[in-house]
């Protein structure tokens, strides 16, 4: 685009008080621009209008508006999609956080906040001066039909919920039938209000009115060979009944479920030994039949004990808590006794877990005499009549329990996701590669387990990365649907342990996040967490050396390799974080808004004070997510701190290319701050894994600063969130005072 | 086809999250929020569970989401009057509040520097005081002042009006009625913890040092009264012997009577504030179950490993007050050891339940709700989904897949007509 330049200076809140206006016009004027005002109130009707009045009549498109931080007012200067708009935050990040100028500070070559206004200024006409407006990556016919990988209860409930909504949905089951556990089940934990009915699963029922729906395709004994492509364009190989067919989809609901613990997590009580000892599933057939029965004679079960957490809250076989046990014993003990009227029930449990409105279904089961007895078990024992009896702590009543004659004792097994199950899968590298590896620092790998249910042909693995346990997830706070693969959404018990009331909420918001993963790739715009982003990363692949960091790095394997190492990208997985840009040493990877040049341009932008001025200058890259944020908090705070920083946006720290460390090293910065987030197990990195990634390509700088004979101690990252706004004084004085103890740049006079 | 609009009610963590993820789905959304700012109670609170991060990290992602998308029209201090009409066609009448600040606001905080009335920091549970202008907390978004009109002196002071340079106070600002038309509502208004002062029995609005764990969240937290340190409200001390007190005022039949299913992990997660701030301090925490369900138990398991932290299976039947040093007598019934103990503390943490808006503020339509007050999906009057809080109690990431579930469903019901 032609871009006609204009900078429009705010003069209130503050601002004006704390610099001098005149000198800031004069700076941004410096520059090739063809308008520069000011208003003592830029945001309001007459600032506006008069920014209006200027695109109007002067044709002005790129807009800096040097005032407050882009965070706030981002309506007022919306100018529409055709013009860029750059903020420059004088505001929160200059003039809430200095010492105001001081009347005759310009004169005496003291106007340190004043300097840093005309910086940002500067470094903002360079910013918009290497950027272009994006224009989305708009593929052809992109596809919105939605793929359901397992057709159990969270499957059904996603195809047929994504369907009604008027999507196309493919759903694969590897059964013959569908329903998935549904089918061994004989009645379900309440779903609805007042929470203390059982309902029947009603398979048949769901199962047709999928078929029915005109909008389904359903492939039993099916399997997935391969996944290939992205959002809008996944060319998804089936293998049905012998024979093979590829449906294109766009977005993908993985709902492969999970199973009952391992029978050696139950070994230890008596399972597998004693016959009348049976899991939870086998209870369900027996009630399907009708009748509860002893398995080692056939005779009706009367005393029926349950034990909880069989195999589950343990360290040594699973430690996590399956979260639908307990319900299930309650259903269990209630369809016990409206089989059969005098049985008797006794449920051994550590805690009840039947958290929130399953509180009244935990009543109802308490009202039908079902004893209840808190404490680990100590024993399983087989009386000669194939009885048993139960020995365990009693909590509640002091010493131990035991309870004899029992006719079957029913383990409540927990639950194992299908995406746990297969070998981790390891990349391979060559020999060359894992030299060099064992002498540099590489960011963790990915946790990939080769359970051969999705079987993406993506060059870093086949199936999503799992967190823990081999669960898929990964912003399970905030965001519980996202994984770490564009466009796939894990649902239910696959994604975490829920019980069915949870599957069913589960697989309907999955589905909506496919649905609007469909309609934002249509759309040419990225996904979460840059929802709407309409750039995109494009690849000079003219100077691509092959070094393969961008399709090892991106933490949402977007770039797959051809045989040559030639990366080979796909902008429908990408979410525009910009790792592989940060990562790659050739520099071949930009943005039409975003790039490697744009950066080095703004840091070569600000007027470096000569080393005899001693005015030291501090280069901060802050994660936008989180510092920034920070920063203009300490500035509402009116926190103070040194004006010797200069502080750069980044998407994620991910996207950090070393060359800018250098650039700032060789431009005269005495020092380089990283400012990223938390990383690691409880990472809080949107893009998993960037603040990580920079923190470890600055490991390898300290050669580059070798070389230019500088002290290592003058690049530094650290961790920074959102609420730690009030050290930002301290850490960024702090660094300044380390700063001052090395001297100045030696290269600032070059 | 019906109005592809969706109205979301409530601007909590599960309205933001359905306007969001409807609007990112291409849905035209109207979000209508009672309070002066968006987050709701996830604003107030301090850290999550199990990761220990900063809930403003999530909803400044959220925010930044609403700021950049176009089909996201929000009011704040708005609430929702009147329903009409049917699915795929409803009409609804929506009572903007005044702000007494217009949009030429630019947050800079000179009125409250001159505001000479003050009210109660309802953002902060009652503990200190506001000016009668006020922001409700340093993240609130919008960035925009606001006058609570019970406090403000009106006219008569109009301290305010002068030292404002951007003309952006009004005190004469009058309510406003907005009509929209939508074609599926999203019911979202959350929940309010449990009024202790019904627990007479626990002390609760008597006892000075017997506070809820929502007031424990904003004590813990930076932005908060004291600036994220634990004290005894009594007296400004640093607690030595805490107790926590599950399911106050949940799982009973005098009160609600289901259970909230997040209170377990929030006292654990509030153990750790507690543990970082006073690690010599002794933690007691009376219960019935620990909750801690799937993955957090391994967050459980960490907290029983911590020294000075103890568990008592047993709810208290009474609190008493030593009215000398404001301390707290605990009597309850131990379980484990059968026994019945009077335990000293100086600081008691209620952890208090969730109690849905909806049991006072109904939804303007002919919706049913179950014994606690939280509605029931489905007829009378389809179209209308609950979300989070208002369908069934829930942490934050239950409440964010709720809406994003309902989200689908308010879909239908625009496609259906």
């Amino acid at each position: 685009m032609d871009k006609k330049y204009g900078v429009y200076i705010c003069s209130g809140c503050g601002i004006g008080d704390a610099m001098d206006i005149d000198t800031l016009v004069e700076a941004a004027e410096e520059n090739n621009i063809q308008a520069c005002k000011t208003s003592p109130f830029l945001c309001g009707k007459e600032g506006v209008e008069m920014i209006k009045k200027d695109i109007e009549e002067e044709g002005i498109n790129t807009i800096i508006i040097a005032a407050c931080s882009g965070r706030v007012n981002y309506d007022v200067f919306d100018f529409g999609n055709d013009k860029i708009v750059e903020r420059v935050n004088i505001r929160e990040q200059v003039a809430w956080v200095h010492e105001p100028d001081g009347p005759d500070a310009v004169d005496e070559e003291e106007d340190h906040t004043g300097r840093h206004a005309q910086d940002l200024i500067h470094m903002a006409y360079a910013k918009v001066k290497s950027m272009e407006l994006p224009e989305p990556y708009k593929i052809e016919d992109p596809s919105k039909t939605i793929l359901v990988v397992g057709g159990g209860l969270t499957g059904i409930t996603a195809a047929l919920e994504s369907a009604n909504a008027g999507y196309k949905t493919v759903l694969v089951e590897k059964e013959d039938k569908l329903g998935g556990w549904l089918n061994k089940v004989y009645k379900m934990t309440p779903l609805r209000a007042p929470y203390t009915d059982l309902e029947d699963p009603k398979v048949e029922e769901k199962v047709k009115e999928l078929e029915d729906n005109p909008n389904v395709t359903v492939y039993t004994s099916a399997k997935i060979k391969k996944i290939a492509g992205g959002p809008g364009m996944f060319d998804a190989t089936i293998e049905a009944s012998g024979s093979e067919v590829t449906e294109r989809v766009g977005a993908i609901v993985l709902a492969a479920g999970s199973i009952p613990v391992k029978d050696e997590y139950l070994t230890h009580l008596g399972y597998g030994k004693y016959k009348n000892v049976v899991t939870h599933a086998e209870v369900e057939e027996m009630a399907k039949n009708g009748k509860i029965v002893r398995p080692s004679d056939g005779q009706e079960a009367k005393k029926i004990a349950f034990i909880q957490c069989a195999g589950s809250r343990d360290p040594e076989r699973l430690p996590y808590c399956s979260a639908a046990c307990c319900v299930e014993s309650l259903k269990q003990a209630i369809y016990v006794n409206e089989l059969n009227s005098e049985a008797m029930t006794y449920i051994f449990y550590k805690d009840i877990r039947a958290a929130g409105t399953y509180e009244h279904f935990y009543k109802k089961v308490q009202e039908t005499g079902a004893v209840f007895i808190k404490g680990e078990i100590t024993g399983i024992k087989e009386a000669d009549d194939g009885t048993l009896t139960v020995e365990s702590e009693d909590v509640l009543l002091g010493g131990k329990a035991s309870v004899e004659g029992v006719d079957l004792v029913v383990l409540a097994t927990g639950m194992t996701p299908r995406t746990a199950f297969g070998q981790e899968v390891e990349l391979e590298i060559s020999d060359d590669e894992a030299a060099a590896a064992a002498e540099e620092e590489k960011a963790p790998a990915d946790n990939i387990i080769a359970s051969d249910i999705l079987n993406l042909d993506y060059r870093q693995g086949p199936e999503l990365p799992t967190l823990k346990y081999g669960f898929p997830d990964s912003h399970f706070i905030c965001f519980p649907y996202e994984t770490r693969r564009t466009g796939i959404y894990a649902a239910g018990s696959v994604r975490a342990p829920m019980d069915m009331a949870k599957a069913v909420t589960d697989a309907t918001g999955a589905a909506l996040k496919a649905i609007q993963c469909v309609e934002s790739t249509a759309r040419g715009a990225a996904v979460h967490p840059r929802s709407g982003d309409l750039s995109y990363p494009e690849f000079n692949l003219n100077r691509c050396t092959q070094c393969k960091r961008c399709t090892e790095e991106c933490p949402f394997g977007a770039i797959n390799e051809d045989e040559k190492t030639n990366p080979l990208p796909n902008p429908t997985r990408c979410r525009r974080c910009g790792t592989c840009m940060g990562a790659c040493p050739e520099r071949i990877i930009s943005f039409k808004n975003y790039s490697v040049p744009m950066i080095g341009n703004m840091i070569k932008a600000i007027e470096m004070p000569e080393e005899d001025e001693e005015k030291p200058r501090i280069l901060v890259f802050a994660c936008e997510n989180d510092a920034i944020p920070a920063l203009d908090m300490a500035g509402i705070n009116r926190l103070k701190y040194n004006p010797w920083v200069r502080v750069i946006p980044v998407r994620c720290l991910g996207s950090l290319n070393l060359v800018w460390i250098a650039d700032a090293m060789s431009e005269g910065y005495d020092g380089v701050l990283l400012m990223g987030c938390k990383h690691g197990e409880d990472y809080q990195c949107h893009f998993i894994k960037g603040s990580e990634l920079a923190e470890i390509r600055l490991s390898k700088v300290s050669e580059t600063l070798d070389r230019l004979g500088l002290e290592s101690e003058r690049v530094k990252a650290i961790e920074v969130n959102i609420m730690d706004y009030k050290k930002i004084p301290q850490i960024l004085d702090e660094f300044a005072e380390e700063l001052e103890e090395l001297g100045p740049n030696p290269m600032k006079d070059f | 086809m019906g109005n592809k609009s969706v109205l979301v009610v409530g601007g909590g963590m599960s309205g933001i999250s359905a306007a969001v993820e409807a609007a990112e789905a291409g849905c035209e959304v109207y979000l209508v929020e009672k309070n002066s700012y968006l987050g709701g109670r996830v604003a107030q609170i301090n850290q999550y569970f199990p990761k220990m991060c900063p809930p403003n990290c999530g909803l400044e992602i959220n925010f930044q989401r609403i700021k950049k998308n176009p089909n996201i029209h929000f009011f704040t201090l708005a609430e929702v009057e009147k329903i009409s009409g049917q699915e795929g066609n409803f009409d609804v009448t929506i009572k903007l509040k005044p702000r007494y600040v217009n949009e030429n606001c630019t947050g800079c905080g000179k009125c409250t520097e001159v505001c000479p009335a003050e009210r109660d920091d309802e953002f902060n549970c009652g503990i200190g005081k506001t000016k009668a202008i006020y922001l409700a907390h340093p993240f609130a978004f919008p960035m925009k002042y606001v006058i609570d009109a019970a406090a403000c002196q009106g006219d008569s002071c109009g301290k305010c009006v002068e030292a404002c340079e951007y003309k952006a106070i009004d005190l004469n600002m009058e309510p406003q009625t907005v009509n929209i038309n939508v074609g599926a509502i999203i019911w979202a208004t959350g929940w309010k913890p449990y009024d202790i002062t019904k627990l007479s029995n626990y002390g609760g609005g008597r006892f000075k040092n017997v506070i809820t764990n929502l007031s424990l969240e904003r004590m813990a937290a930076l932005t908060g009264p004291t600036e994220g340190k634990i004290l005894r409200p009594s007296d400004g001390k640093e607690p030595q012997n805490i107790a926590f007190v599950q399911c106050a005022g949940s799982r009973d039949e005098n009160h609600l009577k289901t259970c909230s299913s997040v209170c377990c992990m929030a006292t654990l997660k509030q153990v750790n504030y507690v543990r970082e701030q006073y690690p010599d301090a002794n933690i007691t925490i009376y219960f019935m179950d620990i909750r801690a369900m799937g993955k957090h138990e391994d967050y459980y398991q960490k907290v029983l490993e911590e020294q000075n932290v103890k568990l008592i299976k047993g709810k208290p039947s009474e609190i008493k007050e030593n009215p000398e040093n404001n301390n707290l007598l605990v009597l309850a019934e131990n379980q484990f050891t059968q026994e019945v103990e009077t335990l000293e503390y100086d600081l008691v943490v209620l952890a208090t339940g969730m109690e849905p808006a909806t049991a006072s503020d109904k939804v303007p339509a002919e919706l049913n709700y179950d014994v606690d007050g939280f509605v029931i999906d489905g007829p009378p009057t389809p179209g209308i989904y609950a979300a989070g809080c208002t369908r069934k109690p829930g942490d934050v990431a239950t409440s964010v897949q709720d809406a994003t579930a309902a989200v689908l469903k308010a879909i239908q019901s625009t496609v259906r007509r």
